[in-house]
């Protein structure tokens, strides 16, 4: 009964529904299809281009009566037959496979760039360089949001402090970058306590919120003491790292020392491995903390604080090296980042940049160490792709501009990640401990923590 | 002859105190949840706190285990036998939380804050509903649970990162620790599965399994057999009737199935609206016609009623004494 009357009625409800769509469409998009404003001599200039407008309408009812006909209504959509993750063994294999891998890529990566592309390398391997800050950056910030659970919208802070830290202490003392680095770290960790403190009384929602506000504070001091900090001027002439004392010069420094021709590109790669040995060390010191018992409290007050309390854990405490572990990270990745540009300023350090390393860990999976590698190469490497799809400009014209897309392609990532893999890239736990058999942990069972 | 001896064995929680509650009120704004609430839990016991829903056992709970700050009273756990209550007057004076010197340990709960409470004071609970580390296998939930011992023997995470021998021997004897109360849980198989996947009635003992790790004095367990079939409840009793026996620790627990109650009870308070309407041994108690109209709602003299109706022996007089019997 029921099947022989569907066929015409899925036909008649899609219309239907097609054109509540398109209608839809029509109205919120008439502002912005239908009427265009220009300058003009003597105020706004009026065009009306209904043929825009109706070619839009017309689109979004024929997309949608497509859905609707293969997917939506249809007694078996065409989507069903399509898997969205790989076999079992394949990505067991691959997510076995891949650090290694991935490691192996990235110690020889330098040498792989200058012999792929010797007259782009110099800017592909700082192109490196971003991307493996942010890297270290999401491992950093994966230890406060991934193991402890404690949504910290304003890690950017304590990057800001440790780029701070080190151009000031190399202003006024003239303390280079190797002595500054430990102590960067050092006052970014006391300022996660200082921060952290009062901050980690609150739960969910208001830590977000809390955090969020100390990240613009310090913005905002960095901004309006001129005096301390140069306020928008910011700080230049920061030192570049030696090697062990050798200066990147054209004579006396290293190219001398070792007998080789000077080349700019030695102080790009030399700079990439320092952070890539940064970012090992964070990632080494992670992976051991979460084994140890402070990491498995970490985990523990990510599951369940009330239970933790009950166990005799001092979850303040707790919380506290949480997040000023996470800050001595970023305190590192800001003097290396000060070292790199020269030059800092307030501008560096707002809130958008809080919100992509944040982007990059909760979109590689929480608490997932390689899940936040893939995240950065795709977010911080993709903008610069984009940047360089010129071809782009043969196709819809000179006029073309492929950068001013990347929010929006940014945006359907984000939300095409959202919808099939929820908990990231790689969302599967390993237990810190195992008493005959490891088995992973699919995510579906790990809580998210606070604010989430 | 006989009824003094039992009554003699049966007031080990007079003789030989582990936790003292004593006048413990804790009123929420206007509501008074518990009320001038007094008693004893016995060294070695299984103490149980029962009452009709909403009498306060869950807040009397919590007060012991530092979830709430109790209004008015005191609540002294004592390590080792032979604390004298002088000793406790004089540390309440003092105004320090404990006195953790020699054999004769004390500890004022309502002055602790949780963590240390179960850290120094020894007291475990559980929760009325499970509140177990879902994502964590359930070893690393009873690793969690051995957090302050493994803290120092990693010196404070340091020798745990270069990862010194000290530090690898304490977390194999952690580890060995926790397998044998897995053993003891029946839980060993699954030792390696996520908590959120075990079976609601394995979730309960792997809860009781992680309170044990903490090498508890008193266990106090909320409801510990809800939900549990019969076979389980079963099981349960078995589980604590050896912690008990072969681990020194006095169990507290709250619980509805009375039939677990009066089977493993040493020792029955009931509570009513906020205050204790019996203290005393399970058979006792069973009977206690308070106690029954509290359950079922009616008036004292209606159960009297009842039971001269149905012919069982009248307890009433008996009774209506029994909390001043209960001082020596």
């Amino acid at each position: 009964m029921a099947s022989t009357t569907s066929q015409p009625n899925i036909i008649a409800d899609s219309i239907k529904d097609a054109l509540i769509a398109a209608f839809l469409a029509a109205v919120l998009g008439f502002f912005f299809f239908a009427l265009r404003t220009d300058i003009g001599p003597g105020g706004l200039d009026l065009t009306y281009r209904w043929g825009l407008w109706f070619t839009a309408a017309a689109i979004v009812f024929a997309v949608r009566l497509l859905l609707n006909l293969f997917i939506f209504k249809a007694a078996n959509p065409i989507t069903r037959g399509i898997k969205l993750s790989a076999p079992e063994g394949v990505t067991s294999v691959v997510g076995r496979g891949l650090g290694p891998v991935l490691l192996a890529l990235a110690a020889c990566l330098p040498f792989l760039l200058m012999w792929l592309f010797p007259n782009r390398d110099r800017q592909y391997i700082d192109l490196a360089i971003l991307i493996m800050t942010y890297v270290m950056l999401g491992w950093g910030l994966n230890v406060v949001v991934g193991l402890a659970g404690l949504l910290d919208l304003g890690y950017v802070a304590f990057y800001a402090v440790g780029a701070y830290s080190f151009a000031l202490l190399a202003q006024h003392l003239n303390i280079g970058f190797w002595t500054a680095l430990p102590l960067a770290g050092v006052l970014a960790a006391c300022w996660g306590i200082i921060l952290g403190y009062p901050v980690l009384r609150l739960r969910g929602d208001y830590l977000a919120i809390v955090t969020l506000a100390f990240g613009e504070i310090i913005r905002v001091v960095l901004l309006n003491w001129y005096d301390f900090t140069g306020g928008p001027d910011g700080i230049s002439g920061i030192p570049k790292p030696s090697f062990f004392g050798l200066e990147f010069n054209r004579s006396g420094g290293f190219a001398e020392f070792f007998g080789i021709d000077y080349d700019s590109i030695h102080r790009f790669v030399y700079l990439y491995y320092i952070i890539f040995a940064l970012a090992l060390i964070t990632n080494f010191v992670t992976l051991r903390l979460r084994k140890l018992p402070i990491g498995r409290a970490w985990e523990a007050l990510r599951e369940d604080e009330i239970a933790c309390r009950s166990l005799g854990i001092n979850t303040t405490n707790t919380k506290l090296t949480a997040f000023s572990i996470g800050a001595m990270f970023a305190g590192f990745a800001g003097s290396f980042f000060a070292t790199r540009q020269g030059f800092i300023s307030p501008e560096s350090f707002t809130f958008l940049e809080s919100a992509i390393i944040l982007a990059i860990v909760v979109l590689g999976g929480l608490g997932s160490q390689v899940g936040v590698v893939i995240a950065s190469v795709v977010m911080i490497g993709g903008i610069e792709v984009l940047r360089n799809l010129n071809w782009l400009k043969d196709i819809f014209g000179p006029d073309f501009e492929p950068t001013q897309y990347r929010m929006l392609i940014f945006g359907l990532a984000m939300v095409m990640i959202m919808v099939w893999k929820p908990r990231g890239i790689i969302s599967s736990r390993n237990p810190s401990a195992v008493y005959k058999e490891k088995k992973k942990i699919s995510s579906d069972m790990v809580a998210q923590g606070e604010g989430h | 002859m006989e009824t003094a001896m039992k009554t003699n064995r049966a007031r080990n929680w007079d003789r030989n105190v582990v936790l003292s509650v004593e006048h413990l009120t804790m009123r929420f704004g206007g509501l008074v949840a518990v009320n001038d609430l007094s008693f004893n839990v016995g060294r070695g016991d299984i103490t149980a706190l029962i009452g009709p829903n909403g009498a306060g056992k869950t807040t009397v709970f919590n007060c012991v285990t530092g979830f709430y700050k109790p209004t008015e009273g005191r609540i002294a756990m004592r390590h080792g036998a032979g604390v004298s209550q002088d000793q406790i007057e004089a540390l309440t004076r003092t105004g320090r939380q404990y006195d953790d010197d020699g054999d004769h340990r004390v500890f004022l709960l309502e002055r602790m804050p949780d963590f240390e409470i179960s850290k120094r004071a020894k007291v475990a609970r559980t929760f009325q509903n499970i509140r177990l580390f879902g994502g964590m296998t359930a070893l690393e939930n009873l690793l969690v649970a051995q957090h302050n011992p493994l803290m120092i023997a990693s010196s404070m995470t340091v020798g745990g990162i270069l990862n010194l021998p000290g530090y690898r021997k304490a977390r194999g004897e952690a580890i060995d620790f926790a397998a044998y109360w897995l053993e003891k849980t029946g839980l060993i198989d699954r030792a390696d599965d996520p908590a959120a996947d075990l079976p609601y009635g394995a979730q309960r003992r792997l809860e009781i399994a992680r309170a044990m790790c903490i090498r508890p004095h008193l266990l106090c367990l909320d409801e510990p057999a809800a939900g549990l079939n019969p076979r389980e409840s079963t099981e349960l009793n078995e589980l604590l009737q050896y912690i008990r026996k072969d681990h020194d620790t006095s169990i507290l627990l709250i619980e509805h199935d009375m039939g677990v109650v009066m089977e493993i009870s040493d020792h029955v308070i009931v509570l009513d609206y906020g205050q204790k309407i019996a203290d005393d041994t399970a058979d006792e108690v069973k009977n206690d016609p308070k106690v029954i109209s509290a359950y079922l709602g009616v008036d004292e003299d209606e159960v009297a009623a009842i039971e001269e109706s149905i012919d069982m022996p009248v307890h009433h007089a008996k009774h209506s004494q029994r909390d001043e019997g209960g001082q020596p």
